[in-house]
């Protein structure tokens, strides 16, 4: 017996038994669709971690104060407080072989004015390397001075949505602004960006570190970003970073340096587990589907015996029984399979379009894997009703009415 | 005539319970090519249980069954299907049609088991289409089909393989009178044109007709009549 005659000897099988078909494809496309969505919901989740760690640049350690451990029973009594990060950390940090550029910053939130607009901000200080370690592309005019940081200034970047609110068409380079009781003249506008950490950079300004600390009233600093030459000396940098500062407070390491290598691939670990754990959970339901399909296979074997006895006594052997059966099975997976890839990419695509914020799109190695599964289980499912109708008496299954 | 088949102490023994029923008991038995035999005797005396073993649907527990001159006994259950399609056509009393396919696809579904190709399957179901008068029944699917139409399609099915064994059982046991007779020629056309014709059936009127008449009771050959 040739595939295509097998093919279309089981399409004929298909065609008397339309209810029988529906549903079993229909389980089937409801457990590769649901194992499609939910991974697909998963990678989107991690594309979208790992897209927020990426804008805040590569090559990147971050240094910020206090250290992430517990020690300890009780809460410390004395002088235990993590010493304030401070400029003069960064600029020592700035001696250290490898590091490119060292960006000291402060992060606040106040009102900022012009003319009788108000809204209120987030106030990022920084320094003028700030640009090229974020990746921030200007539409016009320029980023901060290439000044001390200890000295201030009273000049700012705006976000494009800040601009676009308080300036409206108006022009905004050259105009002063007021945040709290400080003047600031604007020197720059930065492109439309969107969200990176949390922060939306359309929303922010940007002035200068030591403006941001006099505005705040605070001699300390909220991170300290370095940026290294290459990714092969992060891990360099990151010990002489941690050593330096831990010299420059006392012998006290009490400073968190994080790389964003060691961030993403921690964050990629874990949201990797968790999408298996979610394609594990909606394996299940192929499972089901895979049972179902046995259920439903025994029950064709059994008002199917006048015909299966038929073909022996025409001449097939129980391989070709067999056969007959496992390639019904198959097609049945396969083409509810393909019914169910079609309607996991498509809600995944519709949960894209109604949340754009989440890059939500279905992988090809999971609709390989799902499609995979699903023809693997449906086959194996459909050996036990295969083997039970090769295995059929001709002479009792002619025999009955 | 050579023969084409030999049984010698062919035994069929079921076990029912703690009780072996001898179905079949030493039947010994030789039959001609081109010979036609009817095969008789009460229900439940052995008669189909001989038929099946005679096509291979079923294997006796004791005994040799030489076809062609081959022991068929030792062949694999591959082999024996081979045999099944290449050499014998069954008759049944209740057609076996297969529902959902039309009169034509029935007739090609041996041929399609065999891997003949499309096209000649086309043109050898043409030909029994033709022979038996129901060309025009092709796309007609059994239960579209008369009693005697569709046993028509099952003949034409069993001997689209040009077989050298008929084996029918109670052909036209399912059949009103006209029709019975209509099919009993066309099975006895095809023993004249030299295919081995082995009939089962309790009608003695039918089985007067075979060139040679057993008789089966309680799984041995009673009676042997030769015309």
């Amino acid at each position: 017996m040739t595939l295509s005659d097998t093919l279309n000897y089981t399409i004929t099988t298909f065609r008397s038994h339309r209810l029988r078909l529906s549903l079993m494809l229909l389980a089937t496309a409801v457990g590769v669709a649901s194992v499609v969505i939910l991974t697909s919901l998963g990678e989107g989740a991690k594309n979208y971690v790992i897209n927020e760690f990426s804008s805040m640049g590569s090559n990147l350690v971050i240094v910020f104060p206090g250290k992430s451990e517990t020690t300890g029973a009780l809460p410390p009594v004395v002088g235990e407080a993590p010493n304030d990060l401070t400029i003069e950390d960064a600029l020592a940090l700035q001696r250290i072989p490898g590091v490119t550029y060292i960006a000291p910053i402060n992060i606040g939130s106040a009102p900022i004015n012009w003319q009788r607009r108000e809204r209120e901000t987030v106030i990022l200080g920084g320094n003028h390397v700030l640009d090229i370690i974020q990746d921030i592309q200007l539409d016009e005019g320029e980023f901060l001075p290439d000044i001390d940081p200890r000295e201030t200034r009273p000049v700012v970047v705006i976000g494009a949505k800040i601009r676009e609110e308080l300036f409206g068409s108006q022009p905004a380079l050259g105009e002063w602004i007021r945040i709290e009781e400080y003047r600031f003249r604007v020197i720059g506008i930065m492109q439309e960006a969107g969200t990176a950490m949390g922060v939306n950079r359309d929303e922010v300004v940007i002035i200068p570190i030591a403006s941001a600390q006099q505005l705040f009233n605070t001699p300390s600093l909220f991170r300290i970003l370095i940026h290294t030459q290459s990714r092969e000396q992060i891990e360099l940098v990151r010990d002489d970073v941690l050593a330096l500062i831990t010299k420059r407070h006392d012998g006290e390491e009490d400073v968190t340096v994080i790389t964003q290598d060691a961030v993403l691939s921690a964050f990629d670990r874990i949201l990797n587990a968790l999408t298996m754990t979610i394609a594990g959970i909606a394996s299940v339901s192929l499972l089901v589907a895979g049972v179902l399909i046995m259920n439903v296979m025994l029950v064709s074997v059994s008002q199917r015996r006048a015909e299966i006895g038929l073909l022996k006594a025409i001449g097939a052997s129980s391989q070709q029984i067999l056969w007959l059966f496992l390639t019904e099975a198959a097609l049945l997976s396969l083409v509810g399979g393909l019914i169910g890839i079609a309607l996991g990419v498509g809600c995944a695509e519709l949960l894209a379009h109604l949340y754009p914020a989440l890059p939500i799109a279905a992988p090809t190695w999971v609709i390989a894997a799902a499609l995979s599964i699903c023809l693997v289980s449906g086959v194996l499912f459909g050996v036990l009703p295969a083997k039970r109708a090769a295995r059929l008496d001709p002479v009792t299954a002619l025999a009955r009415r | 005539m050579p023969a084409i088949i030999q049984l010698s102490n062919i035994d069929r023994h079921f076990q029912v319970g703690d009780q072996t029923v001898k179905a079949l008991d030493k039947i010994n038995l030789t039959i001609e090519q081109g010979g036609y035999m009817a095969v008789m005797g009460p229900s439940g005396s052995g008669k189909s249980t001989l038929l099946n073993l005679l096509g291979l649907l079923d294997r006796p527990t004791g005994g040799q069954y030489r076809l062609n001159d081959h022991e068929t006994t030792t062949l694999s259950d591959e082999q024996q299907a081979s045999i099944r399609r290449e050499q014998i056509g069954f008759v049944f009393q209740f057609f076996h049609l297969v529902p959902r396919l039309t009169a034509r696809e029935n007739i090609e579904l041996p041929m399609l088991l065999a891997g003949i190709d499309p096209d000649e399957r086309h043109q050898r179901a043409n030909k029994v289409l033709a022979d038996y008068s129901i060309v025009d029944r092709a796309g007609h699917r059994p239960d579209q089909l008369s009693g005697g139409q569709r046993q028509r399609v099952a003949i034409a099915r069993a001997t689209v393989m040009q077989p050298k064994i008929i084996l029918a059982d109670e052909p036209t046991g399912n059949l009103d009178r006209a029709n019975g007779h209509d099919v009993m020629e066309i099975i006895e056309q095809l023993n004249r044109d030299g295919i081995t014709l082995i009939m089962v059936t309790h009608d003695p009127e039918l089985g007067a007709r075979a060139h040679e008449q057993i008789r089966i009771v309680d799984g041995q050959i009673a009676e042997h009549l030769r015309r």
